[in-house]
């Protein structure tokens, strides 16, 4: 009989791999992916707003009516609100204690950020189709 | 009493906090802070698709001496967040853990940060 003497973690516990929070590695690894999609993504941003800088409405409407443009700025927005959502919701659990608190704001953090993720993506949509 | 000897975890009030610690501190604080940033991103994009007075009104506002102030504060952070969040993905693959690679890469993020602040300001002013 081959048994772990190593570990006292069932073998149906080790073979799912979940650990006690029953979630895995999955908010972590989602911190990491949004990380790294969000490196090229900022640069691409941040000159965006650099070449705009100095113009108007106008320029804004020309630049984000392209769709490599409109489409790079949606992925932005969206990723980047996931990952400011995971990072708040790490830096809630680590600093509020109340369990009431940790939970309300958890939850107006990720209604906030989808919320504002929506709006920001329908307006460049607005934008790209011309309305 | 044995119970005096016992090891202390560093306490705030009276531990140094080395430069990498600082740094990771930092790291947590420029998250927040480019969270509650995204409401001006938001706000610039949402006026954009109102029209062209509303966006008027953002750009006044980012040109004031305050607006200023905040999009200096905001490119600081978004540019160390970044130069160090790099940082954490080379640490997620187990590398550069030893103290004298810290230190070094302490100083890459921090020149890093600046530089390409400075770089965006030269760009934009």
């Amino acid at each position: 009989m081959t048994t772990n003497t190593t570990s006292l973690r069932s073998a149906l516990g080790h073979a799912r791999g979940l650990g006690s929070a029953k979630e895995g590695t999955h908010h972590w690894w989602l911190q990491r992916v949004t990380a790294i999609a969000l490196v090229p993504l900022t640069m691409w941003l941040v000159a965006s707003i650099i070449a705009l800088s100095g113009f108007g409405h106008e320029a804004f409407v020309v630049w984000f009516g392209r769709p490599v443009n409109a489409t790079l700025m949606i992925l932005f927005l969206g990723v980047a609100f996931h990952h400011a959502q995971l990072g708040m919701q790490v830096f809630i659990e680590d600093y509020v204690s109340h369990h009431g608190m940790r939970t309300a704001l958890n939850l107006l953090v990720k209604f906030a950020c989808y919320g504002l993720a929506t709006l920001s993506i329908v307006s460049i949509l607005t934008i790209a189709f011309g309305a | 009493m044995a119970t005096q000897n016992r090891p202390l975890s560093p306490h705030l009030q009276v531990y140094r906090l080395p430069l990498t610690a600082l740094l990771s501190i930092t790291h947590r604080m420029t998250g927040v802070g480019l969270t509650f940033g995204t409401l001006l991103l938001a706000w610039w994009v949402t006026a954009a698709a109102y029209g062209q007075a509303e966006y008027a009104q953002v750009q006044a506002f980012l040109g004031s001496w305050i607006g200023l102030i905040l999009l200096l504060g905001f490119s600081f952070a978004l540019f160390f967040h970044l130069c160090n969040g790099i940082r954490h993905l080379f640490w997620d693959f187990g590398s550069y853990f030893e103290l004298h690679e810290t230190r070094r890469a302490d100083i890459f993020v921090l020149i890093g940060a600046a530089a390409l602040t400075a770089a965006t300001w030269v760009m934009v002013l």
